[in-house]
């Protein structure tokens, strides 16, 4: 996909709903394009150095220790916590059928977010969700 | 032509193999498959080796090197941690060529110089091409790829495409018609005094700027994003060294603009072109110029394969690859060379394998020919390693082997440990095969990983009862990676392999 056609692909995903078309087009700059296929691993349980991704189409399963546990789908982002934390993934993640999805290099996930507040509170809803279906989990 | 026709090899019909190209990437696969007498046909469109070297880059000098006094003599295996430009030779006069075609006026060499130094490892290693021959459509036919050529139609389960991804790209900018693309410039001399405007910040657009310093009035470099350096990211990713005097000239006020901006329209207007552009903070800012150049980065030329159902993705069109470097949706089409980039690897720490680049996928080739050499019934000889030696071998590899020195995090040397076979070396793999293939169990795979900060270091991956450990090893300032603390760590980390039977059958 060429940088425009990237930029409007993600103008409807919630993560970058507050940016301006050259802020978009410049995201869709700094991020790779990544296409997986069926069964092939995104994110590898227990290895370091993993970036933080976007899906752009398809479904990804979070599997942990071989047992599937949700599925994400466009919009969805994965990976953050272990880029935050800078430690490795505690799960796989794995292409459901076809995968296309952006990444963003763990070193430059920080200067990303500071340089794009409005994407850094959009993150910060999405891990408040993540946070709350696991309090209702552990009810 | 007639003549030139009886002379050549490999005449139109069915081969098991076929491989298209004769870039470094199509050259090393025939080559390599060649040293492993496995039967395959290898044609090209041109009339020579070398690909896209001969005639780019465009301002004829390579942006790789050759040092010429490294310390180790060419042929070496350690020679070619310092060689970025010779193909990987079987033989040792087949090794470290570039060194013997370079005049040493600089490491890195002219673009004449790399044509010949191919041309030398073509003909010196006898490698036969049918050169000529235009690969010009493809259809999946009883089971097997049919290839229509202008010498006629060649038949094989397995298609091996070497073509480059060197088609430049021209961006989807209203107006961008009127840019010329890298490889469409002008003779130097008639950019003088003009005011050039470059869309791309990438090593092209930088090489552009760096040519026309001596030459243009103004230069204006602009992407949405900001100018990465390679020696910043400690890796190829942004723009390398050689080409980073535009970027002092813009820091030292010396008149080169680098704007981080997208480009909306470029319009002609009495005789000179207006730019448009809008800055990430909506700024929008317009250019007045006498040239616009488009350096947005090149296309893998793949013709009709995307209709054949090969899956591309990126803006270079580039078909996505298993670890093995075949089309992850038509099974039996693999690439070659720097079209390799497509299967990604781990990008661990995010830095990309280097198999864009002639010192990455020269061993992609050999590791790809092995892997084409036993799927088509040729037998790989492994040899044991005695379990008193397992350490030492890794390490040794770590120190000196130059596939995981350029191809980092992509490409490892596996060891299993096998109850039946004893301990086998099982040669140079990708990584992600290692890890995901399911292919070993009970077994190391050692690599070099770097993470853009600080030295590179060695890595071992210990796969054991389905699951994988990493072990990083300390970096070392001398890059040794023998040392008694690093023997210490290594064997600690293989010990649950190194099981007392295995021990024994090793011996």
């Amino acid at each position: 996909m060429a940088i425009n056609e990237l930029a409007d692909a993600i103008a409807g995903f919630a993560l970058f709903a507050d940016l301006t078309t050259p802020q978009r087009q410049q995201v869709a700059d700094v991020l790779t394009e990544q296409w997986f296929a069926d069964g092939e691993k995104v994110l590898r349980q227990g290895l370091s150095g993993s970036g933080l991704y976007i899906i752009l189409d398809g479904t990804a399963a979070i599997r942990i220790d071989g047992q599937d546990r949700a599925n994400l789908r466009a919009g969805d982002f994965f990976g953050e916590i272990s880029v935050l934390l800078g430690e490795p993934p505690t799960a796989d993640i794995v292409a459901i059928g076809p995968l296309r999805c952006l990444v963003l290099p763990p070193a430059q996930v920080e200067t990303f977010l500071k340089s794009n507040p409005g994407v850094m509170f959009r993150l910060l809803q999405g891990e408040a969700r993540k946070v709350r279906v696991t309090t209702e989990w552990l009810s | 032509m007639a003549e030139l026709a009886d002379n050549r090899p490999f005449p139109p019909g069915r081969y098991p193999i076929v491989v298209v190209g004769s870039g470094p990437g199509g050259l090393q696969l025939a080559y390599s498959l060649s040293h492993l007498g496995v039967p395959h046909a290898a044609i090209s469109a041109d009339d020579a080796p070398g690909g896209m070297f001969r005639k780019w880059p465009v301002f004829q000098r390579m942006l790789s090197w050759t040092k010429p006094y490294p310390g180790f003599p060419p042929g070496s295996r350690e020679f070619e941690r310092c060689d970025w430009n010779s193909l990987a030779g079987e033989d040792a006069d087949h090794r470290g060529l570039m060194a013997h075609v370079m005049d040493r006026t600089s490491h890195f060499p002219s673009r004449p110089e790399m044509q010949k130094g191919l041309e030398l490892f073509a003909s010196r290693s006898g490698l036969r091409i049918r050169y000529g021959c235009r690969w010009e459509a493809t259809r999946n036919q009883d089971g097997e790829f049919v290839l229509e050529t202008s010498d006629g139609e060649y038949r094989a389960r397995t298609v091996v495409f070497a073509v480059g991804v060197a088609q430049p790209l021209r961006p989807p900018i209203p107006g961008a018609e009127h840019a010329a693309l890298y490889g469409e410039l002008r003779p130097i001399e008639s950019y003088k005094d003009r005011r050039v405007f470059i869309i791309g910040k990438q090593n092209s657009g930088f090489e552009i700027a760096s040519g026309l310093l001596p030459w243009a009035r103004q230069i204006i470099l602009a992407s949405p994003s900001s100018t990465k350096l390679s020696v910043n990211t400690h890796s190829l990713v942004g723009v390398r060294a050689r080409y980073v005097q535009p970027v002092e000239d813009w820091a030292l006020a010396g008149g080169v603009v680098i704007l981080d901006a997208a480009i909306e329209e470029i319009k002609p207007a009495g005789g000179e072109l207006q730019v448009r552009t809008r800055t990430t903070a909506n700024v929008a800012i317009e250019f007045a110029v006498d040239d616009v150049i488009a350096a947005t980065g090149f296309l893998a030329p793949l013709q009709d394969l995307p209709q054949l159902g090969v899956t591309t993705f990126g803006q270079s069109g580039l078909p996505a690859q298993t670890a093995f470097w075949e089309s992850l949706s038509v099974p039996g089409i693999y690439f070659a060379g720097t079209i390799n980039q497509g299967a990604k690897g781990l990008v661990k720490h995010g830095i990309p394998s280097n198999s864009g680049a002639v010192q990455g996928y020269r061993y992609n080739a050999r590791v790809l020919a092995r892997r084409l050499a036993e799927l088509h019934g040729v037998e790989i000889e492994r040899r044991t390693i005695p379990a008193a030696d397992v350490v030492s071998t890794l390490l040794g590899e770590a120190t000196r082997g130059p596939e995981l020195w350029h191809q980092r995090s992509y490409l490892a040397r596996v060891i299993a440990f096998d109850r039946e076979r004893g301990i086998v070396d099982e040669g140079i793999l990708p990584l992600v095969h290692f890890l995901d293939s399911g292919e070993f169990e009970g077994a190391a795979a050692l690599t070099l990983e770097s993470n853009g900060k600080e030295d590179l270091y060695p890595i071992v991956y210990v796969r054991q009862g389905g699951r994988v450990k990493e072990t990083p090893l300390p970096d070392d300032p001398f890059l040794n990676f023998e040392t008694a603390v690093h023997r210490s760590m290594l064997a600690d980390a293989l010990k649950p392999l190194l099981s007392p039977s295995l021990s024994r059958a090793g011996e």
